[in-house]
């Protein structure tokens, strides 16, 4: 009710700020510039967080959270809670109730049939789905009326809210996407271009990895929304670039993601046109290990679990690369005050952020040297350290962005000092975040032996993303390479306690269980955080409605943004 | 006696001695050669005299200013142990660019080095051997129409990771940059070539050669690749000022070389982020971009008059 309230309350202190101009499309034309470009508007294929935004623009989930972390009702009018009787008693399935007279951009009606449909097309088992594990331990979606649809899980599920709430999982439109399940999904480039969705905004062109052009969707349920006519969604650059067209030149009015050294924004600040903002959700800059052998010998075979890595899959080696990196210095370089000191790859909440890995905060590099000593990894003449014959000798991969080249660079020294030999390679973000399963280069691939990215996930819950590093997310050639545990740790204890997670209902024990998971990965070493990033965007001074949301995505409001006048 | 010794000399005379006072004439390429010859030293030996290590990184004296910053700033962060300054990380910008420099020149050597040798060979044959003309022709018109950075991009996606295996990652990519720029900019060469070649087979002295059964093998090494000299050694400069730029500009989009392993395309497009800041970054690698390649061309233009022996001695 208080989120009801509180929706109410911004939506009429947005109209009261727009009365003047609340009209739809009497904005003309908003700018916005992604440095990493899109590829697909459906965020199904892709776990990007360029595609979902893009996508966000035009598709909508039933519920979202809004810049707090709180779930809202979106396609709803209210989010189903055991207390409404949304959810029941038994936790074992939820019921959403779609708003009545939602209209498609084609001016077909949104029913239950759309809302089942999307779960069935992600939960098609030959799909490779990128959203498959929010949808886990569904068994059913059953359609009640017109405008009802029930979730059933298989167990009791206390967190409900994983599939149609977020940015990753909106509804698609059935008529649109009926011939496009399980292996067919990839090929409807038309639909998956172009999507029929629910947002503010339709798609009028699409260009891969360029641009998409978007005009004011007619039949979107607020008359007077959205402010602008027409969208123009630029892909491409780099963040530098991105952060000077809004802040310096002022050619565009929001740029996504500026992961910029801080003297850096605040030299473009002074450029007077826009401001950047911040916040800090969950994003996690971390080293991805590979635990399966690269080498490129192995053909189809390469980096999959048939081939345990040469010396990676050794616990000390990934050890002694976490106690080697001095964070702190990290951050300072990197980040400064849009950054925070983390252990954990789960960072935030404060509930479930894990108490248990504070010893990686100091640099250990006499630690890292006796550790690899104890294991067998002796110096060589080059000084770098080598065990029956294996060199420890590392390519190091991460997408074209001088923070995160710096970060190879300092990593590199340290890693040195440890007696490993590093080589490092950055590859377009396009292309490393792009999912393209006929590149070599995606960061699903990973054709080296470890790789720096960071990623978060949306909400405050997170059982679907410690999901990730379950056994059967591993991306492989049989999944298109789809599925996001990077590292390929499969642990079977992790699986079960995973389990034990999703069956879970009191809020203390949840927490208690994904510290817990958390812990199972950063004591493995399988994932070794680096930075706890702050999200930094920037805007334009004239444009409003601008309201940062780090737990979905950033483009979730876009159909309140107004220009100022 | 010193008349005597002034007649031999004149009398021995090699006639590349008038090449050489041709193109002292020419003051652009005077002062040219000069810069290539001191820039090139000063890559070779320079990091002899200076020992630091360019990617050695000193995060205490990062973002250091270069010492005549002081001229203007007296509270610059400034040191003479890093005269041209560091970057953002505490690397040596004079080590870097001595290092930078080194690759971005081989690079540009060995790439004009193989694309001349296609280029030549290929136009003396299309141009001596008329039933090869149409075949060759076609093909340089073929390599012509490649457009080069999209299929360097291909080129480095195929063979990067077999390249890496058998030659290391640095050496790798060399050979992929110099095989990718080599085999992309012979087509100017073999051109000019068959066109001279063509132009070359009608004089008498030709004709002559050949009525006394000069076979096309002495005939293209005696008669017709001296003759040609002179467009080759024009187009080897161009090509090797090509060559730099192209590296620089591959390096710039941020393929190549990996991250830390410095050309001074790399140098460039590392400081781009604070150009303002920091615009020495940005102005000592494109300085040593752009008077190199300068100073190539001139060399070329003054090699040209040189060559040329109807200019020669005006």
């Amino acid at each position: 009710m208080t989120l009801m309230k509180r929706a109410i309350g911004s939506a009429l202190a947005l109209s009261m700020a727009t009365m003047a101009t609340a009209e739809r499309g009497s904005d003309g034309d908003v700018k916005i510039i992604y440095w990493q470009a899109p590829s697909t508007m459906n965020p199904y294929l892709s776990g990007g967080t360029k595609d979902v935004d893009a996508s966000a623009l035009v598709i909508e989930p039933l519920g979202r959270y809004d810049e707090n972390g709180a779930i809202v009702p979106w396609l709803v009018d209210e989010i189903p809670t055991v207390a409404n009787g949304g959810v029941s008693a038994d936790l074992t399935s939820i019921t959403w109730k779609l708003k009545s007279g939602l209209k498609w951009s084609d001016g077909s009606a949104v029913t239950s049939n759309d809302v089942k449909f999307s779960a069935d097309y992600c939960m098609s088992p030959d799909g490779g789905c990128a959203q498959l594990s929010r949808f886990g331990g569904v068994s059913s979606v059953d359609i009640i009326d017109d405008l009802t649809v029930k979730i059933t899980f298989e167990k009791p599920t206390p967190f409900p809210y994983g599939p149609f709430v977020g940015a990753e999982t909106p509804v698609l439109q059935a008529a649109q996407f009926a011939n496009c399940m399980g292996a067919a999904a990839p090929t409807c480039t038309d639909a998956n271009f172009n999507p029929v969705g629910t947002g503010g905004f339709v798609v009028t062109e699409f260009r891969p990895n360029d641009v998409i052009t978007l005009k004011a969707n007619e039949q979107y349920r607020d008359p007077a929304k959205p402010a602008f006519a027409t969208m123009t969604f630029k892909g491409g650059g780099d963040a530098a670039g991105a952060g000077r067209a809004v802040m310096e030149t002022g050619e565009f009015d929001y740029a996504w993601n500026l992961q910029l050294a801080p003297d850096v924004i605040a030299k473009m600040q002074e450029g007077g046109k826009g401001v950047p903002i911040a916040g800090f959700s969950t994003l996690v800059e971390r080293l991805m290990i590979n635990l399966t052998d690269p080498s490129s010998e192995l053909g189809n075979e390469r980096s999959t679990r048939k081939h345990p890595h040469p010396f990676l899959s050794n616990i000390n080696v990934r050890k002694a690369l976490s106690m080697a990196i001095d964070r702190e210095l990290l951050r300072e370089i990197g980040y400064g005050p849009a950054g925070k000191l983390t252990c954990n790859v789960v960072p935030a909440p404060a509930a479930y952020a894990s108490p248990n890995n504070g010893s990686c905060l100091t640099q250990d590099i006499a630690g890292a040297n006796a550790l690899l000593d104890k294991a067998g990894f002796a110096k060589g003449s080059d000084g770098v350290r080598s065990k029956d014959g294996v060199r420890l000798s590392i390519l190091y991969q991460t997408s074209t962005n001088a923070v995160r080249q710096d970060f190879q660079a300092l990593i590199k020294q340290w890693w040195s000092e440890i007696g490993i030999e590093t080589e490092l390679r950055n590859i377009d973000a396009s292309v490393f975040f792009g999912g393209d399963a006929g590149s070599p280069d995606t960061f699903q691939k990973l054709f080296a032996d470890l790789e720096m990215y960071a990623n978060n996930f949306s909400g405050t819950d997170p059982q679907s993303y410690l999901g990730r590093w379950r056994c059967d997310n591993i991306p492989s050639p049989d999944t298109q390479w789809q599925g996001e545990n990077m590292p390929r740790f499969c642990d079977p204890a992790y699986d079960a306690l995973h389990d034990k997670l999703q069956g879970t209902g009191d809020l203390e024990e949840r927490a208690k269980i994904s510290i817990a998971l958390n812990d199972m990965l950063m004591q493995a070493y399988a994932i070794i955080p680096l930075v706890h990033r702050g999200r930094l965007s920037a805007h334009a001074n004239s444009l409003g409605g601008v309201n940062l949301n780090v737990w979905d995505s950033e483009m979730w409001n876009t159909a309140d943004w107004y220009r100022i006048k | 006696m010193t008349d005597t010794t002034v007649q031999t000399k004149a009398l021995s005379r090699n006639q590349w001695w008038d090449v050489w006072d041709q193109f002292k004439t020419h003051k652009g390429a005077v002062v040219g050669g000069g810069f290539l010859l001191f820039i090139t030293l000063a890559v070779l030996f320079g990091p002899y005299l200076w020992t630091l290590d360019p990617q050695r990184l000193d995060i205490r004296a990062k973002d250091m200013r270069p010492i005549y910053t002081l001229l203007w700033d007296s509270g610059a962060k400034v040191s003479w142990g890093h005269p041209f300054g560091t970057d953002n990380l505490g690397r040596d910008t004079m080590a870097k660019l001595m290092a930078g420099g080194q690759v971005s020149m081989a690079v540009g050597w060995v790439a004009m080095l193989l694309s001349i040798v296609m280029g030549t060979a290929i136009g003396v044959v299309a141009g001596y051997f008329k039933r090869f003309d149409g075949l060759l022709m076609r093909f340089t018109d073929l390599f012509l129409a490649l457009p080069l950075l999209p299929l360097l991009l291909v080129i480095m996606m195929l063979f990067r990771d077999s390249l890496r295996k058998s030659f290391g990652p640095e050496m790798g990519i060399f050979i992929l940059i110099v095989i990718g720029i080599g085999i992309t900019s012979w087509m100017q060469t073999a051109r000019i070539v068959r066109g001279d070649v063509l132009a070359l087979k009608e004089r008498d002295f030709i004709l002559a050669a050949r009525s006394i059964g000069t076979s096309p093998r002495h005939m293209i090494s005696r008669h017709l690749l001296p003759n040609v000299m002179s467009p080759i050694m024009v187009s080897a400069t161009l090509g090797l000022a090509n060559a730099i730029i192209t590296e620089s500009a591959l390096s710039f989009l941020g393929l190549g070389f990996p991250s830390d392993f410095p050309t001074w395309g790399k140098l460039l497009f590392d400081a781009t982020d604070r150009m303002e800041l920091y615009p020495e970054r940005v102005i000592w690698p494109g300085i040593c971009i752009s008077f190199t390649v300068l100073s190539v061309n001139y060399i070329g233009d003054g090699l040209r008059d040189a060559l040329d022996p109807r200019i020669r001695g005006r």
